[in-house]
């Protein structure tokens, strides 16, 4: 009996797919919802194929209509289901944030236990393809500062897939954020069988002694290039892929800063009120004496998500990186 | 529209019967009992209005007037059912049997309200408005998924119909074709705003058109009526015939909450009028007396039962343990993050030094 693991070589959004499709299998109370996800199979093709395998009642196309489908789910997943919703892009969500907020996120909570909301909102996020006005958001830390939701970002298609599936068997809420840019920019071998990557825990990408670099989504690409380019003149960056972005991955945070005492934030989301300023916190926490130069940030701006003629502008890259690692290396 | 949705009356404000049906669905026994819950809820808010005066309770919303609308909904339920109650509705879960000490704890600002009483599936109130509508129709759902025969009851007032959760909750109920009863209790005013500004429907069983859904208006100070129509409306949930809209048009006597002052826009001599015709517990009284119901000896024994019940509850409320900070921590995840032990630990450590 050969003990290989089987694989296949998948796109991020292929692992999405194929995660859905592992419980979909695995639990009956496991039901896909969203718009066009059904024949359609989903704008993006998040989707595809599972509702001629599980049927329309399992993968349900729903009415045009954010807060009523989540709703919807939470009424589902308090009655024993486990639904994962799929929010067409990130920025669709606003109608549905009251449910979010008022309700998935705190029915744990308001009846000590009695009710719970295991339920996955899954939604491609962030900019980067050329996409119209409001689908290219990046609001992570409006989920982040949600008291009773998890929220989970995965950057490659081996880590989409067992995050989804570990969202989907958690306990409770999850928002689970797919960089759109991501979606079919990189394959990798992804095992056919269930597996999981567990929550809250980030993951080193690149190791390096000099500076640490903290990003998630499409930003790992960006600070991997940065770092590669840095590794040339002799500076050697400890990239951290966080993963989940909330709860951060403080021990990882701390371990890293603690080697290099230099640190690259990097996220495009606004910089006022985002992750970036919590992993800071987590530093000052951890770390405080072991720092050789204040953190440096790469980030979006406080401005909206610019139409995409100005969207190479707004979005960090490698080069802003670099300027950030020489800037924090040169303190 | 409203002669498309004549109001549906079982007895009149004079406790006359003026409808054949459900004639023999009336026994002694019904009557009483139905008779007794609205005492009983009546009893209750009355009392808490005098905690909160007295300082023993915080915030309260009284419902005082919309008894008939909650006791009949409540009493077509089966145990199996859901209910989706909003803040004011407590007289709808003490009827289907949440604890009154519970309902006052909710009050007195206590986590451990919301936990329903085994078995019963009673959700916390909602407090944000019309957001029950979806979350109902996805519970619903469920249950026709698990091939049950139990059914869901969602409340909420005329206010909650401007807002987008009604409409979306409402369609998503339609299109899952969900065995949910949308229970409306229109009581004209939303804190202080009335109907007439709320919407230009001439009802708000009308609405249901849009979705397909059948719906009715009902006298809702009339308890029997509510309490017929509402079986009708769950009997078609459980056949498999979808969601309903139920119109149940009535008043309430007082404030929003007892933080509110209801002269400041209205004439509360409207109230005054409505207590003296068309109350909803009169109106069983006057019932009772034409049909030689009214055992003057039952409802004493049945009100000093009643007195003693909520006197017992408050007691049990009063007595219970104080707040334990560490529910706060407890309970937001499964399991707590580490930020939130981080939390808690900290601020028992604070606690430990003196703090708060």
């Amino acid at each position: 009996m050969s003990t290989a693991v089987k694989t296949n070589t998948l796109t991020l959004v292929q692992a999405v797919t194929d995660g859905m499709r592992t419980m979909l299998r695995e639990h009956d109370d496991v039901l896909v919802l969203g718009e066009d996800v059904g024949v359609n199979g989903g704008v993006f093709r998040a989707t595809d194929g599972l509702q001629s395998e599980f049927g329309e009642t399992r993968v349900m196309d729903t009415p045009l209509s954010e807060a009523g489908f989540t709703g919807a789910a939470i009424g589902m997943a308090v009655n024993g289901l486990r639904p994962v919703v799929e929010i067409q892009f990130l920025g669709f969500v606003y109608p549905a944030y009251e449910q979010i907020m008022t309700h998935a996120s705190r029915i744990r909570a308001r009846t000590m236990g009695h009710y719970s909301v295991p339920m996955v909102i899954r939604a491609p996020y962030g900019a980067g393809v050329r996409a119209p006005e409001i689908h290219s958001d990046s609001i992570e830390a409006l989920f982040t500062h949600m008291p009773g939701i998890k929220v989970v970002c995965p950057s490659s298609p081996y880590d989409a897939k067992g995050l989804l599936v570990a969202s989907i068997e958690d306990p409770d809420p999850v928002i689970f954020l797919e960089p759109m840019k991501s979606y079919r920019s990189s394959r990798e071998e992804v095992p056919e069988d269930k597996y999981t990557v567990k929550i809250g825990k980030g993951k080193r990408v690149m190791e390096g002694d000099d500076v640490s670099i903290f990003a998630w989504g499409a930003m790992v690409p960006v600070a991997e290039k940065a770092a590669k380019e840095m590794t040339e003149q002799g500076v050697t960056c400890d990239v951290i892929d966080l993963r989940t972005l909330y709860p951060l991955d403080k021990d990882l945070i701390a371990e890293s800063v603690q080697k290099t005492g230099r640190t690259v934030i990097l996220h495009e989301a606004h910089r006022t009120g985002g992750v970036g300023s919590e992993i800071q916190s987590i530093i000052n926490d951890t770390s405080f004496l072991y720092q050789k130069a204040p953190v440096e940030y790469v980030t979006g701006f406080d401005t909206p998500v610019p139409f995409f003629a100005y969207e190479d502008h707004y979005l960090p890259t490698s080069n802003r990186v670099v300027q950030a690692i020489q800037k924090v290396i040169n303190f | 529209m409203e002669n498309q949705f004549p109001m549906k009356q079982w007895i009149d404000e004079e406790g006359n019967v003026v409808s054949e049906e459900f004639q023999k669905n009336v026994t002694e026994d019904l009557v009483k009992q139905i008779y007794r819950q609205l005492v009983r809820i009546r009893s209750f808010d009355r009392k808490c209005i005098s905690l909160q005066r007295q300082g023993r309770i915080g915030t309260y919303a009284p419902f005082e007037g919309q008894e008939g609308a909650q006791v009949g909904s409540a009493y077509a339920l089966k145990d199996n059912d859901w209910m989706y109650p909003t803040y004011r509705d407590h007289g709808a879960t003490m009827t289907f049997g949440h604890s009154l000490k519970n309902i006052l704890a909710y009050w007195n600002g206590r986590n451990e309200a919301c936990v329903p009483p085994e078995g019963r599936h009673i959700f916390p109130p909602a407090v944000p408005i019309a957001t029950q509508l979806p979350h109902a129709a996805g519970t619903a759902f469920a249950e026709k998924r698990k091939g049950t025969e139990n059914a869901v009851i969602c409340y909420f007032g005329d206010g909650a119909t401007s807002e987008g959760d009604f409409h979306e909750g409402m369609n998503m109920a339609s299109v899952l074709q969900a065995p949910v009863v949308y229970f409306n209790q229109n009581n004209s005013f939303a804190i202080s705003v009335p109907i007439s500004k709320q919407m230009r429907s001439k009802t708000i069983a009308q609405k249901a058109l849009s979705y397909d859904m059948p719906s009715v208006r009902v006298d809702g100070n009339d308890v029997f009526a509510v309490y017929f129509e509402t079986q009708k409306a769950l009997d078609r949930a459980r056949k498999g015939e979808g969601p309903s809209l139920i119109e149940a048009v009535t008043w309430r006597y007082g404030a929003h909450t007892t933080a509110d002052d209801p002269t400041k826009y209205r004439d509360q001599k409207e109230s005054d009028t409505r207590r003296e015709k068309g109350d909803p517990i009169l109106r069983v009284e006057l019932y009772m007396k034409k049909h030689g119901l009214y055992d003057e000896a039952w409802i004493e024994k049945m009100k000093e039962e009643v007195s003693s019940e909520i006197d017992q509850a408050i007691e049990e409320m009063e007595a219970m343990p104080k707040a334990n900070p560490e529910d706060l921590f407890d309970y937001v995840f499964e399991k707590p993050t580490w930020t939130i032990e981080e939390q808690k630990k900290a601020y028992f450590a604070s606690l430990e030094r003196g703090g708060m």
